[in-house]
């Protein structure tokens, strides 16, 4: 009876989720279409796929070039008709609709990856792992910061280090790229002992183990740069959840019974606010993992947030839709398997109170 | 009973003395904006902005704000125009007839260079007069010492510009001289500017020796007219490296224009976005926990559908691929961010307050939902909000100067993303002109900075939950 109420719960979870996807992605080809660009990406492909398969074909060898060049047109414009270019707009969209939701992400139309492919899917998969190596390094270290020096504040509120942090929580209403600046000119212009930016030297060292120390030579200031920008609001924010709960009616009576403070601590306030603390952690990773444009391109970092940007930069459609259904799915996921946590650890979705 | 509550507010606001820095910096910047506003013009400023090197040839490129002076402890010489057609003390033309049609033509133009630096670049301006032959120009320049070194002889056909500063035949004859006198090639390229001002002795042959010669220079100038109409006029130009108060980019233009100019479009960016935004995310929730049922669940998954379009990444694309002005990207900024997370919040405040016993009485009395969404739950939340407005200030504040550091900003009005843009493409952090990046950097930190401090004071005063921890 109760898997059955969990799995429906989730089930219709799961529906709406997809939906959401699904009309995230469509507002998305609808605005990337309207300067008729999605129609300009299907063309090409269809051209270049047109043109290898006659080309390549052996049967045709014996053609010269303009009979060639008018087979090549010919059968173009049958693959667009077939395609349904004659159709209105309105029908079409349902297509690329498919085509994103499928992950049939098609190719670039101006983008390349350093390998030389065209495919999204490769330009992308290329990019991924840089941004991850960064920022989901850089919101990891940020959370932990968050959370224990919140949790430590919140024991020791009211103390110098508390009203310092206090002191400097509003800073962080400036961005990471922002203090990037100041770390720049610092680090690399004055001192120069720290690269502008890049991921790596210029030439890549070929030792491995060279070529690690200078990658994690060029994020040391990206990273700086967040983690000045960030830590302290984190801190900040945290305590005062922590400090906001430990006022609960529940944890004054934990105290009043006696029990030790560390138990406290951890049965009466870490263990409630953990649900809100995961999903903060999770949504966070995921959104580290669009990079960040700014603080990307401020340090000239080859990754997704960047490629985000030349993509828009040179109307590369393909790629642009591509990063959006892609995080659109990720998110979609994520908020899935947390909505399935919680059904299995919330009473109320459990028993059916709703 | 909400204006009790402000009235409450502001007074608890002035104890808190980072916020009075905060309201104090505002209201600085609010003054900056009414005067920029009435003394430039938005027109002129955009033109000015773009006008090109045109406009502004008689500004030096990349220099340092006039303050730079005092921090380097030295005098950085200023930008010294002297032209022919207008006398003053120092500049003299005199034209004496030498036969039938030909006169003799003799400008002398002197000025005292007391400067601590050599000029960033020289420039001669020339326009000319005549009917058949052209005028034959010589010029020579005349250091401080005596020397004397002959510029240029030539017969300009018409109107144009002598670009001393690159002049290469100049300045191979000017390193043959230096090594006549001193028998030793200058160690670096030596460019005519630096041998003009330079000190005459071995110091000049090494980049980190060469030394500015102070005193009266002298450009001469004989020209032979040749038409008894001819006649031929010179603006000298040696450019300095200091200009204004804020210094100029690369393209000559002075910096100013964008930091003033800057100031107004930041707040109005940001107050506009952030006021309107929690406005309309509030009205969103309000209606949405009213009304609950088919309408809460729509505008709940609209609201999904937002979430999950990446914010920035779809801005991005609308901006570039619209190619739209600042306040359209403005507007676009306000239907992205008018479904945000933000409404979810607002909605579960008003179900609370729907529970709430004086909108049952209110409903009693048969008010209607706008009534009593408008009179009665709006005015409760609305002391929440604020705190939450001033501080979202400094974001769209900085979200205006991050798109335009992506260069998809509007490229016509001068703003301070812009500059900020502008010395990143001109390599200011390579070549060393911080002050190119750092002024507007200064400005964004302020602004953001008084917002924020403002904001999270008023959010301890409205939320007492805050104020006890």
């Amino acid at each position: 009876m109760q898997v059955k109420r969990i799995a429906l719960y989730l089930a219709r979870r799961g529906i709406v989720l997809f939906l959401t996807v699904v009309a995230a992605v469509y507002v998305t080809i609808l605005i990337a279409n309207m300067g008729g660009y999605v129609d300009e990406i299907i063309k090409s492909e269809v051209l270049f796929r047109v043109s290898t398969s006659v080309y390549q074909n052996p049967a045709y060898r014996g053609l010269n070039e303009t009979a060639l060049k008018k087979l090549v047109t010919e059968l173009y414009e049958n693959e667009i008709k077939r395609l349904g270019f004659d159709q209105p707009f309105f029908i079409r969209s349902f297509n690329y609709l498919a085509d994103a939701l499928t992950l049939n992400l098609g190719r670039a139309l101006f983008l390349s990856s350093d390998s030389g492919s065209r495919n999204v899917r490769i330009i992308l998969m290329e990019r991924l792992p840089n941004t991850v190596l960064l920022f989901t390094t850089t919101q990891l270290i940020l959370f932990f910061i968050g959370l224990f020096g919140g949790l430590y504040l919140s024991r020791k509120y009211g103390s110098r280090t508390d009203k310092i942090v206090s002191l400097l929580a509003p800073f962080s209403a400036l961005p990471g790229w922002f203090y990037g600046l100041f770390l720049i000119i610092i680090f690399a212009s004055v001192l120069r002992i720290l690269p502008y930016g890049g991921m790596v030297d210029i030439p890549p060292p070929t030792d491995r183990f060279e070529y690690a120390l200078s990658v994690l030579r060029h994020m040391i200031l990206p990273i700086m740069s967040w983690l000045i920008a960030y830590s302290f609001f984190n801190i900040y924010t945290r305590r005062t959840f922590f400090l906001i709960f430990s006022k609960e009616d529940f944890v004054e009576v934990a105290k009043a019974k006696g029990l030790p403070e560390d138990l406290v601590r951890r049965r009466y306030i870490l263990r409630p606010t953990l649900p809100p603390i995961v999903t903060d952690l999770s949504l966070t990773l995921i959104a580290s993992w669009t990079g960040a444009v700014i603080t990307e391109t401020v340090f000239n970092w080859p990754g997704v947030g960047r490629l985000f940007y030349e993509a828009a930069a040179l109307f590369d459609t393909p790629v642009i839709v591509g990063l959006v259904v892609i995080y659109a799915y990720l998110l979609a996921i994520t908020v899935f398997v947390l909505e399935l946590v919680y059904a299995i650890l919330d009473p109320r979705i459990r028993i059916g109170v709703s | 009973m909400m204006s009790s509550i402000i009235a409450e507010g502001l007074k608890s606001v002035a104890s808190y003395k980072s916020a009075l820095i905060g309201a104090a910096i505002i209201l600085m910047l609010v003054g900056i904006s009414i005067y920029t506003v009435a003394a430039i013009p938005y027109d002129e400023a955009v033109r000015l902005w773009r006008a090109g090197e045109q406009t502004w040839i008689e500004a030096p490129r990349n220099a340092y704000p006039t303050w730079y002076s005092y921090i380097l402890q030295k005098r950085l010489p200023e930008t010294i125009i002297k032209d022919s057609s207008k006398p003053e003390l120092g500049v003299n033309k005199v034209i004496v007839p030498a036969g039938e049609t030909i006169k003799v033509l003799r400008i002398e133009m002197s000025f005292a260079f007391d400067y601590d630096d050599i000029p960033s670049e020289i420039n001669i301006f020339y326009t000319v007069r005549y009917n058949k032959s052209a005028p034959q120009i010589t010029m020579t320049w005349i250091k401080p010492d005596g020397t004397e070194i002959e510029l240029r002889k030539f017969n300009p056909g018409s109107d144009g510009a002598y670009y001393l500063s690159v002049d290469a035949s100049l300045a191979s004859r000017e390193v043959e001289r230096l090594v006549n006198k001193f028998g030793q090639r200058p160690s670096y390229e030596l460019t005519p500017t630096v041998s003009l001002f330079a000190v005459e002795d071995r110091s000049i042959l090494e980049r980190d020796t060469v030394t500015v010669m102070k005193g009266v220079y002298r450009l001469s100038v004989e020209g032979l007219l040749l038409d008894p109409q001819s006649d031929f006029d010179l603006k000298l130009v040696v450019y300095g490296k200091v200009y204004g108060w804020a210094g100029t980019d690369h393209l000559r233009r002075d910096i100013g224009i964008a930091l003033l100019w800057g100031t107004p479009i930041a707040l109005t960016f940001g107050l506009i976005a952030s006021v309107s935004i929690a406005l309309i995310q509030m009205a969103i929730g309000a209606v949405s926990a009213w009304f609950g049922g088919v309408v809460d669940n729509f505008i709940q998954r609209v609201t999904e559908v937002f979430i999950v379009l990446p914010f920035l990444p779809t801005l991005i694309m609308v901006s570039t691929l619209y190619k739209i002005d600042i306040w359209t990207i403005l507007l676009v900024v306000i239907i992205l961010l008018s479904f945000g997370p933000g409404v979810k919040n607002y909605r579960a405040v008003f179900l609370q307050l729907k529970e709430s016993q004086y909108i049952e009485a209110a409903k009693a009395f048969g008010a209607g939902a706008p009534r009593i969404i408008l009179l009665h739950l709006v005015p409760r939340v609305i002391p929440t909000m604020i705190p939450a407005i001033v501080y979202s200030v400094a974001d769209f504040v900085f979200l205006e100067a991050a798109l335009a550091i992506l260069g998809i900003g509007d490229p016509r009005t001068p703003t301070w993303g812009k500059v900020i843009e502008d010395s990143f493409y001109g390599g200011a952090l390579f070549k060393g002109l911080y002050y190119w990046t750092l002024q507007p950097a200064f400005l964004l930190l302020i602004t953001s900075l008084s917002f924020a401090l403002v904001g999270l004071t008023l959010d301890k005063i409205f939320n007492p939950r805050l104020r006890e921890v």
